[in-house]
């Protein structure tokens, strides 16, 4: 039970990896794409680039797996940023212990206010937002928070710092439905020069979060990599293994993905490399076509255009009309975001979308009291 | 054709129909009208009484149609339990779909906390129908401790394989003193039909419906299938045989004449 993911992740080395995706030919591509049930080794041949020319195939490939499994239905939540507090330094993102910005720990009743603004544009999903700063933003903090939001939401999910399993516990006691935490990067080396300082340089500590919250017997665990730090594919791969893993061993939990693409932030650098975005939809196309149950999440940073078309090819659940810096609803609209949003379209307007695309937008898909 | 009695209720449908998955709620309401269901599932996780634009409930027909609320979601018999009290008064029907699958991939339903959920729902006055595989034994549990009728499954959730438990469900319909109901895994009218032959009191079916091209079409092929199957039932099926039997000849002899 106390095993982790990290022998299973050291058993797999980037370099080979990587070059086991470059080397896939298109015959090994056919294969998967043509068998029943697949496994992790037919996700790494389907995100490989001689999967891209079967790219429409594997378009509806995935539009008819998903819709068979999750019907025609997509989920929407909003974030709810808490703080901005950070002690981290991770060289791309807005909320960098380093770079200047006024910063902000919501009060209960700041918390109260935003919360009410998301309910009144019809949210039930609601995801809470920090960045790492453990003494005044901790699981003390993030409990009163949820004890707060229990009575308007139906559902409540935590990005948050990686936390210890017995903290994990008592927010799934709490009635907190997931736990969202993003490796970044799977490439350890490359990981401390973006993660220079803070606790959030310890590799190992982070790579086995999802462990925890695994064993602290949470609802769903959300999990991805900033797109854009390092080779993508050699990153969704080992995101892919990671999900593999929970997914055997902590078998009560559902998992769900998401695809961070790096977007301009106040004082960070250019990504290093570029996903596009016939490559972001041959990734979501992968990853349904390998794992049917896997849920897929698609947030406002991207492209109105892009989120308008991807609807039924893959993705579960769409945030909307998102702000991404604390009181960002109503109590401080000006301040400076942790990345500027694409899709500025108001709730209302994605659910309209939504439904014109012939699917029903689901605002409620949970009860508190699970 | 008989009618189906479940508890204090009588339907002339044996067509239950669930009301995910589709693509909204007006197509769910059509699909409805045209199955001539009696009774719909719900899930308790998707009501939202006070917000009127996702409200499916008001997308029902309340007068003619038992609202038969359920518990997806939960992982044990308590939280269960918990479900169906909050479903008795936000849907006013003491009626309980029983739905405890903890494992979130095939959504089989655990039968341990189903029994234990079942038995204390009981207790306390539900009409409980269990989500359950198809275990003759847990079927004979089951009615021991209350249950209304049985909901086998045919094959997984969501998955339109038709009737992989066929066997298991014959036993549960030979031995079952309640109204057995396959649920789940039916894909075709044809999964429909057979289940209704081999003496299924009824069907529920929602994937095969909603994710449909043509929900309405479709849930007009299953209700006749339904029909087909259960009129067929009821009539008698001479049984087939491998070949044709037109002699009996390990018994001629009996007609000839001879003498010892």
């Amino acid at each position: 039970m106390n095993s982790t993911f990290t022998p299973v992740f050291e058993a797999y080395s980037w370099e080979e990896t990587a070059q086991k995706i470059y080397s896939t030919t298109p015959q090994q591509v056919q294969q998967s794409l043509h068998k029943s049930d697949r496994n992790i080794d037919d996700f790494l041949r389907l995100l490989s680039p001689a999967a891209k020319p079967m790219l429409e195939g594997m378009a509806q490939l995935s539009h008819q797996i998903t819709t068979r499994r999750f019907g025609k239905n997509i989920q929407l939540y909003a974030p709810l940023y808490l703080s901005n507090e950070c002690q981290n330094i991770c060289t791309y993102c807005g909320f960098s212990m380093d770079n200047k910005l006024p910063r902000r720990t919501l009060t209960s009743s700041e918390i109260q206010i935003e919360a009410q603004a998301l309910q009144a544009m019809g949210f039930q999903h609601v995801l809470l937002v920090t960045g790492e700063s453990n003494h005044t933003v901790g699981t003390p903090y993030f409990l009163q928070a949820v004890e707060q939001l229990r009575s308007l939401f139906a559902q409540i999910a935590i990005e948050v710092q990686p936390l210890d399993r017995e903290d994990y516990s008592a927010l799934h006691e709490a009635k907190v439905n997931g736990v969202m935490v993003y490796q970044e990067t799977y490439h350890r080396e490359v990981y401390k020069t973006y993660h220079p300082k803070g606790k959030k340089s310890n590799f190992r500590y982070r790579l086995e979060t999802p462990d925890r919250i695994g064993q602290a017997g949470m609802h769903k665990i959300g999990l991805g990599v900033l797109l854009g730090l390092e080779d993508w594919r050699v990153d969704s791969f080992f995101t892919a293994l990671h999900i593999d893993y929970l997914q055997k061993k902590y078998w009560q939990t559902k998992y769900s993905v998401s695809f961070p693409r790096l977007r301009p932030a106040t004082g960070i650098v250019e990504p290093n490399f570029v996903m596009r975005d016939d490559d972001l939809l041959q990734l979501i196309c992968a990853y349904r076509i390998w794992n049917p149950d896997l849920e897929i999440s698609l947030s406002t940073r991207e492209h109105p255009v892009f989120r308008d078309h991807i609807i039924p090819l893959g993705v579960t659940a769409m945030s909307a009309g998102s702000k991404t810096n604390p009181g960002g609803y109503v109590i401080a609209p000006e301040s400076l975001e942790q990345f500027e949003i694409s899709d500025e379209r108001s709730p209302a307007a994605i659910a309209a979308l939504i439904a014109k695309k012939g699917y029903q937008p689901v605002w409620k898909d949970w009860q508190i009291e699970y | 054709m008989n009618q189906l009695t479940i508890a204090d209720r009588t339907f002339q449908s044996r067509f239950f129909m669930g009301t995910g998955k589709f693509g909204s709620p007006q197509l769910m309401r059509d699909a409805l009208v045209a199955s001539g269901s009696e009774l719909v599932t719900v899930a308790l996780k998707r009501i939202g009484l006070h917000i009127e634009d996702d409200d499916i409930l008001s997308y029902i027909n309340l007068d003619q149609m038992q609202l038969l609320p359920n518990t997806s979601g939960a992982r044990t018999a308590k939280e269960a339990v918990l479900a169906a009290q909050l479903a008795r008064e936000a849907m006013q029907t003491n009626w309980i779909k029983l739905e405890i699958h903890p494992d979130p991939k095939y959504l089989m339903p655990d039968p341990i906390e189903t029994l234990l959920a079942c038995e204390e729902l009981a207790k306390q006055g539900f009409v409980v129908l269990p989500y359950i595989h198809a275990d003759p034994v847990l079927c004979k549990r089951l009615e021991e401790v209350g249950t209304a009728a049985v909901m086998p499954l045919g094959s997984p959730i969501g998955s339109n394989q038709g009737l992989k438990t066929l066997e298991f469900l014959s036993i549960i319909i030979e031995q079952s003193q309640v109204p057995v109901i396959v649920d789940a895994g039916i894909g075709s009218p044809s999964d429909a039909c057979k289940a209704m032959e081999i003496g299924a009191d009824a069907v529920l079916i929602n994937t095969a419906v909603a994710v449909s091209n043509d929900p309405v079409a479709i849930a007009q092929a299953f209700a006749k299938a339904i029909e087909s199957g259960r009129l067929a039932y009821e009539t008698g099926i001479n049984n087939s045989e491998a070949k044709a039997i037109g002699s009996s000849p390990l018994t001629e002899f009996l007609t000839q004449s001879y003498s010892s």
